[in-house]
């Protein structure tokens, strides 16, 4: 050991500086690791945006497609049901869609762009089951309402634009998923008109 | 136990003919430089879907990276580049089932995602300058880099016939092409199966430089900083 | 605050003085040159490769069908998977690379002599451990040379005479390698042996800091003490062998990362090139070579014409490295100060070893073959003439102190 004086500045300085250059670069090497948990090219092939000919769909009929592994609804709503929804909005939750569970473009009253199809994520919004449709027994459920969703894990009801009533466990209206109709029968899941 | 190892090495003096062959020439082309050329790696996917894709897969890539990674955009990928019943984001698998190949060509025709990995480069670039006419083959063709090849000369109709010369040297006549826009296919098609083997190749050097870059500063920090404390040491 | 923290946690674990006892208070000579940086560098690479491959583990599929996509997966669709993939594959080679440099530090300077058998010994076993861990590791892209490497390495075991053929048949769990083979070696690969690896690591370390550092003199630093007790040729090793250790760091990455980024085939030696095609049971490679770290074994066993012979004595040229300190039967430590006849024995191990992993790596011919047997007998010779003459070897005097510059 020696007694000579020491540079304690000078010692200090390149002390502070390769912490703070090896600091950056045990940051830098974190960044593979952290990224490599996002979605897989092979994932996002999979989520990619689903097309869906509604051509065939019969009035009332609901069809269920798969994306990013969610089921998505797709009902005809016949007249009778679309003239029944805003007789239903004292009874509801979140009546005017004021909650962010929808895009833009179909926060209007039957939430849908073209409102004769409901297009939604088929997943209750309280813990994740997938409702049930009732087409024409959902009356034991609200009474005077032909059709609803009803969610069997608690209990939770929707009507045919989604919306939750009050009174049940789930505190929001269904989620309407990104869309667009490319022509008239057949739309396009996953993204919304105009975006990449 | 001992049988099978009797086997292996009963297979090996065939193995050498059928999967080595004769050693190549290098080329002495700059593989890495040919990859930053993307308008003819865009002309080497063509020629690969339109010549080599109806048997060869190139299964571990997707076309959207390759649509991304050659600058072709998502709508003219799908025009020209992809089968009508495939999506942008699936795998380049093969349209034959592996079996019905193996029965039409005696083996199924291998993958070539990776060919040039395990072959190299300049193999793959004199492979395909080496098909020489045979009737005695089945499908009529020869290659002197790789004899009694299983497969027809698929771009015989731009390279024209090409005949095997006394001197070893190959003559096509009768192509769509000069024997230079030929060779400039061959070269697309390598140059393609080049970026399909290791389509990070590029941005695995660039980021290189970076790395290197910064080591070089920690270490001068480093450097410094240890000379500093040992001052202390007698 | 952050003092009564410590305080609390003291008085519960002995962390400070743990600490004091290994790293801030621990004696080091102070002569410490070139060599001794690959001790740390092996923990550095230890650590990139449990957590490249605890990563890697996340995205591979360990079944026959599964596993060769599943590598180009990680190569392709995974973002930055490709790096991950390279620092593992770049990372073994560079392990093998720097154990072999910190074993040879231990040859050249005598570490291995007493007191210092056993902290050897679990050295031993760590290489002989990590041996399994890459052989293992091998197998599990399940490309050509995967596939056939192990087949070969494991038909090895079916030259043991009576249980032979049933013990590789146990080995692989069926009449060839197969998924069954894979799954073992995925379960022992990521978990089984990495435990094992990190544990001798620790015993290693532990049984360093008992017996002290040997140095390139070979002087026992403790014999000479201060009035505090602190060794007059010790310093400690925070912050002076620190400070250094990360010089040495900065220097090893800038050449693994130059390997990594800019040739991570490593010439085909890293990444062989039968590899990028998946295993194919009905077609061998045209040439089988072991990975290059495994080649001077390999050498020894294609040397010796008879089957159960050459695997006998490519584990004894394992083994005779274990009772290393008890051949040697010299008093000195470091080449320093031993014998001309003791540097020139040295100098030819270190070639023959290197010839050898070079003639494993090629394909046999007869002069080859003949070359693998006469470098075979010279490492072998190595250790028999070490136990010769190192029992009266006339040797030069150790100095008291450490040279120092």
């Amino acid at each position: 050991m020696s007694n000579a004086p020491v540079d304690t500045g000078r010692r200090r300085f390149l002390t502070a500086a390769t912490a703070v250059i090896g600091g950056a670069g045990a940051v830098a090497v974190a960044v593979p690791f952290i990224k490599s948990w996002n979605p897989s090219a092979k994932a996002k092939a999979a989520g990619a945006p689903v097309e869906v000919n509604i051509s065939k769909i019969e009035p009332g009929q609901l069809i269920r497609v798969e994306w990013r592994g969610k089921p998505v609804w797709v009902v005809r709503r016949t007249k009778e049901v679309l003239d029944v929804l805003p007789s239903l909005d004292d009874q509801l939750r979140d009546p005017n869609s004021e909650e962010p569970q929808q895009p833009e473009y179909a926060q209007n009253p039957t939430r849908a762009i073209n409102p004769e199809y409901f297009i939604a994520v088929g997943l209750c919004t309280h813990l994740g089951c997938s409702p049930t449709y009732l087409p024409d027994s959902f009356g034991e459920q609200v009474e005077g309402v032909a059709s609803g969703f009803f969610c069997p894990c608690h209990g939770s009801k929707f009507d045919m634009a989604g919306r939750v009533f009050s009174g049940v466990p789930a505190p929001l209206n269904l989620v309407i998923p990104p869309h667009q109709y490319l022509d008239d029968s057949t739309v396009l899941i996953g993204v919304s008109e105009g975006a990449a | 136990m001992k049988k099978l190892l009797i086997a292996l090495f009963a297979l090996v003096p065939s193995l050498v003919l059928a999967a080595g062959g004769p050693k190549i020439e290098p080329t002495g082309i700059d593989w890495t430089e040919q990859l930053k050329d993307q308008e003819s790696l865009q002309r080497g996917l063509g020629y690969f879907q339109q010549y080599c894709a109806a048997c060869h897969s190139t299964q571990y890539q997707r076309y959207g990276r390759v649509a991304e990674d050659l600058g072709i955009s998502v709508d003219e990928m799908r025009a020209n580049y992809i089968p009508t019943d495939a999506k942008i984001g699936e795998l380049m698998e093969n349209a034959i089932p592996e079996k019905d190949a193996a029965k039409w060509f005696g083996a199924a025709p291998p993958d070539l995602t990776m060919v040039s990995r395990v072959r190299g480069e300049d193999w793959v670039y004199t492979y395909l300058n080496s098909f020489y006419q045979d009737p005695s083959r089945p499908f009529g063709a020869n290659n002197t880099v790789f004899p009694m090849v299983g497969m027809p000369h698929v771009l015989e109709e731009l390279q024209g016939v090409p005949l095997l010369q006394e001197d070893g040297t190959i003559v096509a006549t009768g192509g769509q092409l000069t024997p230079e826009e030929y060779q400039q296919v061959v070269k697309d098609l390598t140059a393609f199966l080049a970026y399909s083997a290791e389509p990070v190749r590029l941005e695995r050097e660039r980021l290189g430089y970076w790395v290197l870059g910064f080591l070089f500063i920690f270490f001068i920090f480093a450097f410094l900083l240890k000379k500093e404390y040992w001052k202390d040491v007698h | 605050m952050a003092n009564k923290i410590i305080d609390w946690i003291d008085a519960r674990i002995p962390m400070t003085a743990t600490y004091n006892r290994h790293v801030g208070q621990y004696a080091t000579p102070k002569n410490f040159n070139f060599w001794y940086f690959f001790g740390s560098l092996a923990l550095l690479v230890l650590v990139n490769q449990l957590l490249t491959g605890i990563w890697l583990t996340m995205n591979y599929v360990p079944t026959a069908e599964g596993a060769f996509a599943s590598i180009e997966y990680i190569m392709r669709d995974v973002e930055y998977g490709w790096l991950l993939r390279y620092m593992h594959s770049t990372g073994a080679s560079a392990f093998f690379v720097v154990i072999y440099l910190h074993m040879f530090r231990g040859l050249i300077y005598g570490s291995y002599q007493k007191p210092r058998e056993l902290l050897w010994l679990f050295g031993m076993l760590i290489f002989l451990v990590l041996m399994a861990e890459a052989f293992m590791g091998y197998l599990l892209p399940w490309g050509q040379m995967s596939y056939w490497g192990a087949q070969v390495i494991i038909s090895l075991f079916g030259a043991i005479p009576v249980i032979g053929d049933d013990l590789t048949l146990w080995i692989r769990g069926d009449y060839v390698v197969s998924g069954a083979t894979l799954n073992r070696f995925f379960a022992l690969h990521v978990i089984a042996l990495p435990l094992v690896l990190v544990v001798l690591v620790f015993l290693h370390l532990i049984a360093l800091h008992e017996v002290g550092s040997n140095n390139p003199d070979g002087v026992e630093i403790k014999k000479n003490k201060d009035e505090n007790g602190w060794p007059v040729d010790g310093i400690p090793f925070h912050p002076y062998y620190t400070v250094k250790d990360i010089v040495g760091v900065a220097g090893f990455l800038i050449l693994f990362c130059y390997v990594l980024f800019f040739m991570p085939e490593g010439g085909g030696y890293f990444l062989e090139k039968p590899n990028f095609e998946a295993a194919n049971p009905m077609k061998t490679p045209e040439h089988i070579a072991p990975v290059w770290y495994f080649t001077p074994f390999y050498a020894i066993l294609r040397a010796v014409p008879d089957k159960l012979g050459g695997v006998i004595m490519m584990g004894l040229s394992i083994l005779v490295l274990f009772v290393l300190p008890w051949l040697d039967r010299c008093n000195v430590k470091s080449i320093r100060y031993r014998s001309i006849i003791h540097k020139l024995n040295i100098a030819q191990f270190t070639v023959s070893f290197i010839v050898l992993g070079y003639l494993g790596a090629v394909p046999a011919t007869p002069a080859l073959t003949i070359a693998a047997r006469i470098f075979t007998i010279t490492y072998f010779g190595f250790f028999i003439a070490l136990w010769i003459y190192s029992k009266n070897e006339k040797t030069k005097p150790v100095p008291e102190r450490v040279t120092f510059k």
